[in-house]
């Protein structure tokens, strides 16, 4: 017995560089180099992980603009089985309810096996990462959990065990002020934090089949799904504004050379105060 | 699919239920009636037995400003074994009413209960917001709850306002990891959902001998396949104290140059009663555990005071740190790009400055007489 795995991997812009632009107010998002989501590496790590050890199939499945085939790309490189690309006009402008509605669709596709050229039926555990770095909602792997009706286990710093005559999945997950041990029965929708193994190097044999293999590409068409519910039609949310941080600016360099160290934290302390906090009664 | 339907068969039970309820006394005043407590604000309390996160009571506080702008009700939401302390402390805190939802499988914390509980009580009594702390199991309530409802949610607002035309709820938070702040809104659908950071809205004083309606329910969960257990949890030594909460970081760079340096910046923390974490230099190099990684692919903080030692400040590393009220560098490197977003600027060693800032908080504690602390005024915050 095996275990199927579907991991999601979401492409994302370089957040770092994203920006407003100050004139117009809108994003500037021209140019700036997309990455495969950072989390969703130790999402395809995990998966691959569990592969190793249980066998069974992988499928990639990414939900974008045409160049998301990229990072899909990445994870056949990787060795996964199947990359399936979800890219259609419909799908875009989706918040993460919309995002999920798609996604699961896809995923009962997959896991019916209609066409899978693997022969691979049924997923048994979806691995995404704990959040995306532009949306950093976290949503989307516990709304599809819903969705699909799967155990849903988020935060997950270490995967321990498989029990897959019980049908259960051991793992370690990650709190405010802890850690927990759970145990979901499968299928299970797992997120994962950094926490989990660094994706390994890609071995050259997957590297030069994975160059053979087709990235598939669905469309609305080839769901069962409702488009009133898909992309910006199907987003409960809208968003009514973007504007800049307010820019953080270089403040006052304390340090001078007439000024011993203890004058420079005293300094520190006085300004600190200014700004009301207040190391006891001392400065106001 | 199975969600509109769930809640529409489940709205369709929650009326049955109503009049079963008041099958003792006169006519059903269901239907055309508004639901009772329709159109409040809610706030769901996470906790664990009797305590509370503190995030939680943050919320109450801003749910009753936005309630009482409105002109509606706030109300805590506690799902567990009855804690009717709980529902008691919601009233202190500004909650006119609490809804207690108990039964044998909510005493502990698990995804699927309490998402059923949480939208079968919010399809039966139609709140116009519903609020949860951003923290792991708030996010993964929320997340799972927003989808069974089928409505819009929010994640990790840092500002919450009511839109004065169209009374929404203005859900503002950062995105592009705090490169842009955006504005969103859920126009047609209700509840309106958001999650909201630990530390955001400042804690209500709780005014004694408040009182509020209680109202308790047993909701009737139906069976599912999925299940999630605890089989064990290991608590973070106390002394740790969570970045999410902290009010003072101080974090440590590859300028720390080794592992046990960080007994300096911990020596800091303890004074200020702040929290010690790094940049992912000094993780990578296995000085301090990846939990304390501030930035992209770390933690997002937002303390009033952060310290940034040794850090040169990377985009990566001020990804996570850059909505911090007030930063203070030190770095031996009058060049560093920290000191461009830091309000207070100390080029030195940071081995000589560190004990000394450590001594200068110590004498300002012993001046101020046993019970000075470091006191944090409202004023800090922008
Ligand atoms: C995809 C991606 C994600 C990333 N995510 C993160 C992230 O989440 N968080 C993060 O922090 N980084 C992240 N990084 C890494 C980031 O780019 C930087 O490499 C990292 O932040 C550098 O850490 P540092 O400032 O401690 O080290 P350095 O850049 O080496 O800086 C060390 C600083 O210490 C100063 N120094 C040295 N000795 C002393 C002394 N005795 N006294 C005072 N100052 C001294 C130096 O002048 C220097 O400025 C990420 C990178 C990538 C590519
Ligand atoms: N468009 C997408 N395509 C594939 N996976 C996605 C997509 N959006 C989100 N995910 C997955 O869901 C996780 C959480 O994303 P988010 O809820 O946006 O923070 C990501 O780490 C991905 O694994």
């Amino acid at each position: 017995m095996s275990i199927n795995s579907l991991v999601c991997i979401k492409q994302v812009p370089d957040t770092t560089q994203v920006r407003i632009d100050p004139e117009t107010g809108s994003l500037v998002r021209k140019g700036i180099p997309s990455v495969a989501n950072p989390y969703d590496l130790y999402a395809l790590e995990t998966a691959l992980s569990v592969r190793d050890q249980h066998g069974g199939f992988i499928t990639a499945l990414s939900m974008g603009p045409p160049q998301a085939e990229e990072v899909l790309r990445k994870a056949l490189g990787y060795g996964v089985d199947r990359a399936v690309l979800l890219s259609d006009r419909a799908f875009a402008g989706a918040d993460t309810l919309a995002t999920t509605y798609a996604l699961a669709a896809a995923v009962k596709k997959i896991a019916s096996g209609r066409d899978a050229q693997t022969g691979a039926s049924g997923i048994d555990i979806i691995f995404s990462g704990k959040q995306s770095i532009d949306g950093d909602t976290g949503q989307v792997g516990p709304g599809m959990a819903r969705r699909l009706n799967f155990s849903q286990l988020t935060y997950v710093c270490s995967l321990i065990e498989i029990d897959v005559e019980a049908r259960c999945v051991e793992a370690w997950r990650q709190r405010e002020d802890g850690r927990e041990l759970l145990q979901a029965k499968m299928p299970v929708a797992v997120t994962v934090t950094e926490q989990c193994s660094s994706i390994r190097y890609a071995a050259l044999p997957d590297l030069i089949t994975a160059a053979k293999k087709p990235v598939e590409v669905w469309s609305a068409a080839d769901l069962d799904v409702d488009r009133e519910r898909l992309g910006l039609r199907g987003s409960p949310t809208r968003v009514s504004k973007i504007f800049a941080p307010p820019a953080r600016k270089r403040g006052e360099t304390l340090t001078a050379p007439e000024r011993s160290v203890a004058e420079v934290a005293a300094l520190l302390f006085d300004r600190l105060a200014e700004r009301g906090l207040k190391i006891g009664r001392r400065g106001g | 699919m199975t969600g509109w339907l769930s809640v529409a068969l489940r709205s369709a039970g929650a009326v049955a239920e109503l009049k079963k309820d008041k099958a003792s006394g006169r006519e059903p005043q269901a239907k055309k009636a508004a639901a009772e407590g329709e159109g409040e604000i809610w706030v769901v309390i996470e906790h664990e037995g009797a305590d509370a996160a503190p995030v939680s009571w943050e919320l109450v506080g801003e749910a009753r400003a936005l309630a009482d702008e409105l002109g509606v009700r706030a109300a805590a939401v506690i799902i567990g074994a009855g804690e009717q302390e709980l529902a008691r402390k919601a009233f202190s805190y500004g909650a006119a009413a609490s809804y207690l939802a108990a039964g044998p499988k909510l005493g502990a914390y698990s995804a699927d209960p309490h998402c059923q509980a949480l939208a079968g009580l919010a399809a039966r009594h139609k709140p116009q917001v519903i609020l949860l702390g951003a923290t792991t199991r708030g996010r993964d309530l929320a997340s799972a709850a927003a989808t069974e409802l089928e409505t819009g949610l929010t994640a990790d607002c840092t500002e919450l306002k009511i839109d004065p035309e169209k009374k929404l709820l203005l859900q503002t938070r950062p995105a592009f990891s705090g490169n842009v702040m955006a504005t969103i809104i859920t126009p047609k659908r209700q509840p309106q959902m958001a999650t909201v950071r630990p530390g955001v809205f400042p804690a209500p004083e709780p005014v004694a001998g408040a009182s509020g309606e209680i109202i308790a329910s047993k909701p009737r969960l139906k069976p599912t396949n999925v299940s999630v257990k605890q089989l064990e949890f290991i608590r973070a030594p106390k002394d740790e104290v969570s970045l999410q909460g902290a009010k003072v970081i101080v974090a440590g760079g590859r300028g720390l140059k080794a592992a046990r340096n960080f007994a300096l910046l911990e020596e800091l923390a303890c004074e200020l009663g702040g929290a010690v974490a790094a940049s992912r230099a000094a993780v990578d190099a296995g000085w301090i555990s990846s939990q304390r990684q501030v930035g992209q692919t770390g933690q997002t903080v937002r303390p009033v005071l952060y310290f940034a030692m040794g850090i040169s400040g990377a985009v990566q590393h001020l990804a996570g740190m850059q909505a911090s009220d007030i930063v203070v560098a030190v770095n031996n490197d009058p060049e560093a790009p920290i000191f461009e977003v830091a309000d207070y600027g100390i080029v030195g060693d940071l081995f000589e400055v560190t004990p000394v800032l450590t001594e200068e908080v110590r004498r300002r504690k012993a001046e101020a007489g046993a019970d000075g602390g470091l006191r944090i005024e409202k004023s800090a915050r922008k």
